[in-house]
């Protein structure tokens, strides 16, 4: 360890519990002035906990071991001194930018501030200063940001706005969580670009938590990472990743989804048929006008698309893209306007009459927290389609059926003894969500429509319940629309892909040619900014 | 096979069903000690002053004269059975029927307290309001009637006529609350602007109006009170009906094709009913008191029924019968704490953040 010159940061036999629980292990790492160091592992494993221990942020939590930063030992600092090094020495960038950032004052009056404070800068020179910071952080003009409220500012803005702040005082230390995760697929890599140009000209060192090696690879010097509150695994980033030493470095590291798709036959039928779909909400025209008229925000415009039987149709967008509504109209929970036919059927829009139409069409959600009811059992979660659809089955009729499909999705007897009279909080998010593509496939549906069902995910969850999927389409010829975000899902899941922008297609075709050259600008973006692997090859 | 044998037996001892969340709630409750230990009391001093016949009476519970048995409790006796010169009702406090009884071979068993709550004693030593005595335990009112005994039955029509109130209001309020929040828009928009009317209506001055029109009685009084006392309740409901409507298992259980209703019943509702039973014993309070007060002004219950409002309004004219004034007080101080310490531990036990051990 000596012949390590000194670092910046360095933890020993650190231990960080809650109540007498403890969440991190005694876990060593250093860190050294200048370098990137990425901290990589799956949500609960105890990243987190660790950075904000090193701040003293954590409340009531015991910190054991040792923890030296710039020659000095945190463990004995007093709580004035930790407060000076906060921000001034070690600054931090949180997941979230709106809720860190405090949404009554201006961008400039809080960014000001940390230098008025910190540096002991005249009130003037502050403003300057700040102004300068969020034009090196590609927010110009900064005059009017200075003068922005965080919530008039996109998400990647405060993002870099938070970047401005974290970084004001120069400290040698940032602490960055999961810095990109909360944004739009096209904007983390603006985000990492900047972070990556402002390490280069400040020489801070970098402490990124994350879960996405894409990121890791993109950005760090070296990586260490952990399995609940162990490190089981550091080096350089290279060498982890293209070597992965530990069964669980190499279980994420291969947590790409691989592509197992049977091709459509050319005459297999038409499950779904969507001709010039349009769907707008009422909204307030602003100002007077509002209390005579609404107006009308087009979710959806347009769209047309069409879906074979055992064809996985992939929709990529980001947040507000119009996607989501596309699903809620095609389940027919949306009135919307246009052609819309499921097996030759259309909605009619009433309780009794489309019921018959329902047993095609079933849905699985993203929130695997909220897709179940807490109060009801695995029994009748999934049974409850068939009380609708198949009223006359016996009690156990039922509950052989129901646990014949959560066979199907691998919740087995077996493993979860009692599993039918278990409640939604007993069961992890990956098995949540197997429960609830049970719940769908109970109705021995055509057409699934899944919307984000990986993306609250961890990524070695996310690899199971893709291929999960996939087994169930080459198994039962069922048909998927695919909503998500994620390049790596898409690639893995979808034989046409349809690209949306603000209610519009902008771009569609077979998966494999739109990803390899997309023709439309934001594409590309997409496509470069969510795997630099694809973008490189 | 031994092999098997032995992981079969391994998952069975080590998995416990699951609770269910209803019943996992009452665990909680059943920890917090203050909470449960009220409940006991609360429960076991409701039951017994719905026994309160078989523990306040005027008259024996079970009595033998002249070899022969009577139950005067349910029997209507006249004095002459017992030797008495009249056709009329025995009073069983009047000394000549007492000496009755203590001849050899009759006797009778009282009530531990031998006044009905409508019981006037006309023997008693001392000018009415009396204190505390051997004969009346906590003093009699103006009218010379046992305090001990008004407690007891006025505990029990405040306790039913709370329970009534706060069903009929918790009904109220979660229908209305549940049709807001679960259709929204038009009817949402309709039902509020009817609260926020409803709301302003001047309560008290209806009740005096009412009190004066119409013949005073428990009834009445219910109508009136449930009329104004959902609204609160509707508030919390729908702002629950809100937010759980459009989780995502409501909208897989429209797409799966259940009816509205079957939605409400299996899915809304049971997910929405925290705020409802977290505040059933403050309502249960508010209504013994708001009953209380009502009595004190003396437009709630009819002259003659027992209440705590009106043992409180006599303890203020008869100031210097202080027994009246404190024990009433006790009485009414002890029922809202025990509620109170009830609601805390059920507000604790269903909180969804506090932990399980």
């Amino acid at each position: 360890m000596s012949q390590v010159p000194s670092p910046l940061l360095s933890l020993r036999q650190w231990r960080v519990s809650f109540g007498g629980h403890e969440v991190v292990h005694g876990i060593d790492l250093d860190l050294a002035a200048g370098e990137r160091l990425a901290l990589v592992g799956e949500s609960g494993s105890g990243k987190t906990v660790t950075a904000l221990g090193v701040l003293r942020l954590l409340g009531t939590a015991q910190l054991t071991g040792s923890c030296w930063f710039n020659g000095e030992d945190l463990m004995q600092a007093s709580e004035a001194r930790m407060q000076q090094l906060r921000g001034q020495d070690i600054a931090m960038v949180f997941q979230e930018p709106m809720t860190a950032l405090n949404p009554l004052f201006t961008i400039g009056d809080q960014l000001s501030e940390v230098l008025l404070l910190k540096m002991a800068l005249s009130r003037r020179d502050a403003w300057e200063r700040s102004a300068e910071m969020l034009s090196q952080t590609g927010l110009n003009p900064p005059e009017r940001f200075l003068k922005s409220y965080p919530h008039q500012l996109s998400g990647g803005q405060r993002q870099r706005a938070m970047i401005a702040m974290a970084l004001a005082c120069r400290p040698k230390l940032l602490l960055a969580d999961e810095p990109t995760t909360a944004l739009d697929v096209s904007m983390r890599g603006q985000i990492l670009d900047l972070l990556d140009t402002l390490q280069r000209e400040t020489g801070t060192a970098v402490l990124m938590i994350t879960h996405d090696l894409n990121l890791v690879q993109r950005f760090a010097d070296r990586v260490a990472v952990m399995e609940q509150g162990h490190v089981v695994e550091q080096g350089p980033v290279k060498q982890v990743l293209q070597q992965p030493q530990h069964p669980y470095t190499r279980k994420l590291v291969d947590s790409r989804p691989q592509r197992h798709l049977a091709d459509v036959q050319a005459q297999a039928p038409l499950v779904a048929e969507v001709k010039d779909l349009r769907v707008s909400y009422r909204t307030r025209l602003p100002g007077w006008r509002g209390w005579f008229k609404a107006g009308a925000f087009v979710a959806v415009d347009r769209v047309s698309f069409s879906i074979r039987r055992g064809e996985t149709l992939g929709i990529l967008g980001e947040s507000g893209s119009g996607k989501s509504t596309l699903a809620l109209a095609l389940l027919g929970l949306l009135p919307f306007q246009g052609q819309l036919q499921v097996m030759g059927q259309g909605w009619q829009h009433h309780h009794r009459t489309d019921l018959p139409l329902r047993r095609v069409v079933q849905v699985v959600f993203q929130d695997p927290f909220s897709s179940l009811s807490p109060r009801m059992t695995v029994e009748d979660v999934v049974g409850e389609g068939l009380r609708v659809h198949q009223p006359g089955l016996s009690a156990q009729e039922r509950q052989a059926q129901v646990n014949q499909v959560l066979a199907e999705v691998g919740m087995r007897e077996s493993e979860f003894p009692g599993l039918l009279q278990r409640y939604p909080h007993e069961f992890s998010g990956g098995q949540r969500q197997r429960i609830a593509v049970a719940r769908a496939l109970v109705l021995e549906p055509q057409l699934l429509v899944l919307d984000e069902p990986t993306s609250a995910l961890d990524v070695s969850i996310q690899k199971q319940l893709l291929q999960l999927l996939q087994t169930l389409q080459a198994e039962r010829g069922l048909s998927y629309l695919l909503i998500t975000h994620d390049m790596d899902v898409i690639q893995a899941m979808a034989h046409q892909v349809m690209v949306m922008k603000d209610g519009q297609v902008v771009e569609s075709g077979e998966t494999q040619a739109v990803l390899a050259q997309p023709r439309h600008t934001y594409t590309q973006t997409l496509v470069q900014a969510s795997s630099p692997a694809i973008a490189r090859s | 096979m031994c092999g098997w044998i032995r992981v079969s037996n391994s998952i069975e001892s080590t998995w416990v069903a699951s609770p269910t969340p209803a019943k996992r709630a009452w665990l909680r409750f059943k920890r917090h000690r203050l909470g449960f230990a009220s409940l006991v009391i609360f429960v076991t001093m409701t039951l017994l002053s719905l026994g309160a016949e078989l523990i306040s009476n005027d008259k024996p519970l079970l009595a033998r004269h002249d070899g022969r048995w009577y139950v005067p409790l349910v029997q209507n006796l006249p004095e002459t059975v017992f030797g008495g010169d009249f056709d009329t009702p025995t009073d069983f406090l009047d000394p000549f029927i007492q000496a009755q009884f203590a001849k050899p071979g009759n006797w009778a068993i009282y009530p531990v307290n031998p006044y009905h709550h409508s019981t006037l004693n006309y023997f008693a030593k001392e000018p009415n309001p009396s204190g505390p005595s051997a004969d009346n335990w906590l003093g009699t009112d103006d009218r010379g009637r046992d305090v001990l005994a008004r407690l007891i039955y006025g505990f029990r029509v405040s306790v039913l006529f709370a329970l009534a109130l706060t069903i009929v209001g918790t009904i109220l309020g979660v229908v209305t609350g549940a049709i807001q929040g679960f259709f929204g828009g038009k009817t949402d928009l309709a039902f509020q602007r009817f609260i926020e009317i409803w709301s302003a209506m001047p309560e008290l001055y209806l009740l005096i109006i009412f009190a004066a029109v119409f013949d005073p009685s428990v009834g009445l009084l219910l109508i009136l009170l449930s009329l104004f006392g959902w609204m609160g309740l509707s508030d919390y409901v729908r702002a629950e009906f809100l937010r759980n409507r459009q989780l995502d298992y409501v909208r897989a259980a429209k797409a799966l094709g259940l009816s509205p209703w079957a939605i409400i019943r299996r899915h809304v509702l049971p997910n929405s009913m925290t705020p409802v039973v977290t505040f059933l014993p403050f309502r249960m309070s508010a209504a013994i008191l708001a009953l209380t007060s009502l009595d004190f002004l003396g437009l709630g219950v009819p002259p003659g029924t027992p209440s705590l409002g009106e043992l409180l309004a006599q303890g203020k004219t008869n100031i210097d019968a202080w027994w009246i004034s404190l024990s009433t007080f006790l009485v009414l101080v002890g029922t809202l704490l025990l509620l109170t310490f009830m609601g805390d531990a059920l507000r604790d036990a269903l909180d969804p953040r506090k932990a399980d051990q």
